[in-house]
């Protein structure tokens, strides 16, 4: 940068004018009215009257920066107060208010989603305490249906074993008592035939002597 | 010597010296980033929250500055 | 284009555009008050249309969902919202409208100002002591009408023994008091000293292109001259930033005098 700067001071002895416009700059105001000087220099763009130094510290202009900064200012900050900044507030309010509901609303769904999990979850296990229940009954009474059958079936079985066995026995019985019967008709015949006579009170007595030996 | 060049030499070179004195904010602008940078390195997580100090004390410091800048504008122009 | 002085102070000149009159005075040159609508005032009055517009034009809508320059409207607001609560607190809101004046007015304007052939309002002196004075005599008031006499124990810091208050009390009314002065004078001297320096590299542009064959040379202040602008927007940010911030810090004293 340096260099540059060197250049700046050679090229401005090569092209006086813009060089002499920056010295007039201080110069002229140096010398405070020199009409020529300024003139020629701010001719394009000078409108007020007095060649002024530094511009800030020109304090001819201060009275007009002051009434417009007090107007301009004085505007900005009631419309900010009144209008812009309430409005943008509100705006940002009002989504905070929205979310903020909207947050709540569905805290409140989840809650509502929870109670209704919860209350399936009850009547499941509800509905499979039943479930058991009835299959328990249902085992029970299966159960006792076929016991009771079981022993319908097992009475009426034994009822008729007991009563075949009687039957056995009565016939024992009575092929028993055939059997002194037919030994005696037997008897009777064989004495008969061999003796030709035979007396049947004699024979059934002696067949029943016989019997009981 | 013509008073008025020697106003203007010495409005000049008083400006001149003026401006030596923003020297020293920019030692202090410097010392502010640079603590601020070493202090970020040994504990990036906390540099963020200090930014805002950083600023305030670099636009305190440079006001420094700023003051030895007026000081030549107004030798300059104002005296 | 090479009609326009180079000078580097020229930019900061004020033209009238046109007059309102001269009240008070004996009637010659130069005496009484002149007031006029000038090209500072113009950048004032489109300043002031340009945020009210953005604000009030940008959040029209009311939408939920916000729309670009709605959005805008509101990072704005939301960024100098948050810049108030976290330096005065939730009390301080009420000093809100008065901090974001401040904020947009200056940040627009500075910004104006990186326009080439735009006037600088806050280039010049009076206007940033106003805006410095507004808060000073904000501070001031308010802090005397919350706290009463209890409001001047802002020059007593807390807790230091009685033999060093007296030494300590008069560079805390000195600060105290120069505080409008560097509130004001920091803004003007960044945008000011910015200003010269694009000026005068400009102006080496200029000069360089006019001694021929060093033309060549002259992309270097040409460069030197687009880099100081990207730093000068930054410090039109930066400025107003603090300005504001600044403001945040002094408020946050008047309602909280005694450190």
């Amino acid at each position: 940068m340096a260099q540059s700067v060197i250049l700046v001071a050679q090229a401005s002895t090569t092209s006086p004018a813009p060089a002499d416009a920056v010295q007039n700059g201080t110069v002229v105001q140096e010398q405070g009215a020199a009409p020529a000087a300024t003139g020629e220099v701010h001719a394009t763009t000078e409108h007020s009257e007095a060649p002024v130094g530094f511009p800030p510290f020109d304090a001819s202009t201060f009275a007009s920066q002051f009434l417009w900064f007090a107007i301009t200012f004085a505007v900005l900050y009631v419309v900010m107060s009144r209008v812009a900044l309430p409005q943008i507030g509100s705006i940002i309010d009002k989504r905070k208010a929205r979310i903020d509901g909207d947050l709540k609303e569905a805290e409140r769904l989840k809650g509502e989603t929870d109670k209704a999990i919860s209350a399936y979850e009850a009547a499941l296990s509800e509905a499979r305490k039943n479930a058991h229940a009835i299959a328990e009954e249902t085992r029970n009474s299966i159960r006792a249906d076929i016991d009771a059958k079981r022993k319908a079936v097992e009475d009426d079985l034994s009822k008729k074993v007991a009563e075949a066995e009687a039957r056995i026995g009565k016939t024992k019985q009575d092929a028993l008592s055939r059997v002194n019967e037919i030994a005696a008709d037997t008897t009777a015949a064989l004495v008969h035939r061999l003796t030709g006579e035979a007396n049947p009170a004699d024979v059934q007595a002696a067949v029943a002597q016989a019997v009981k030996e | 010597m013509d008073p008025e060049a020697a106003k203007l030499m010495g409005k000049l070179i008083g400006a001149g010296i003026a401006c030596i004195g923003m020297g020293g904010a920019g030692v202090g602008v410097g010392v502010i980033f640079g603590n601020y940078l070493s202090g970020a390195l040994r504990n990036p997580a906390a540099a963020a929250s200090q930014f805002s100090n950083l600023i305030f004390g670099f636009a305190v410091t440079e006001a420094m500055g700023i003051f030895s800048l007026v000081i030549a504008f107004l030798l300059l122009y104002a005296v | 284009m090479a009609e326009q002085p180079i000078e580097p102070i020229h930019q900061f000149r004020i033209t009238n555009l046109f007059d309102i009159g001269t009240f008070g005075g004996n009637g010659t040159e130069g005496s009484g008050t002149h007031l006029a609508f000038t090209n500072s005032a113009l950048f004032m009055v489109l300043t002031v249309g340009l945020i009210l517009a953005f604000l009030i034009l940008g959040s029209n809508r009311r939408a939920i969902i916000p729309g670009r320059m709605q959005l805008m409207a509101e990072m704005t607001y939301e960024f100098v919202a948050n810049m108030v609560r976290d330096t005065t607190g939730t009390e301080g809101m009420k000093f809100f409208p008065l901090v974001a004046s401040l904020f947009l007015f200056v940040l627009v304007a500075n910004l104006f100002g990186m326009f080439p052939y735009f006037f600088t309002v806050t280039s010049h002196l009076i206007v940033t002591v106003m805006l410095a004075l507004i808060v000073f005599l904000t501070v001031v008031i308010y802090g005397f009408y919350k706290n009463g006499p209890r409001f001047l124990k802002v020059f007593v810091p807390s807790g230091i023994p009685w033999y060093i208050i007296w030494i300590v009390v008069p560079i805390e009314v000195l600060s105290f008091l120069s505080r409008p002065v560097s509130h004001s004078l920091r803004l003007w001297g960044n945008v000011l000293a910015g200003h010269i320096v694009l000026k005068v590299f400009g102006g080496m542009v200029v000069a360089l292109l006019a001694a021929g064959a060093w033309g060549v040379v002259s992309i270097l202040p040409f460069g030197m001259a687009v880099a100081m602008t990207g730093l000068e927007v930054l410090v039109a940010a930066l400025q107003a930033f603090v300005f504001a911030v600044l403001t945040c810090v002094y408020l946050h004293d008047a309602m909280h005098p005694g450190h």
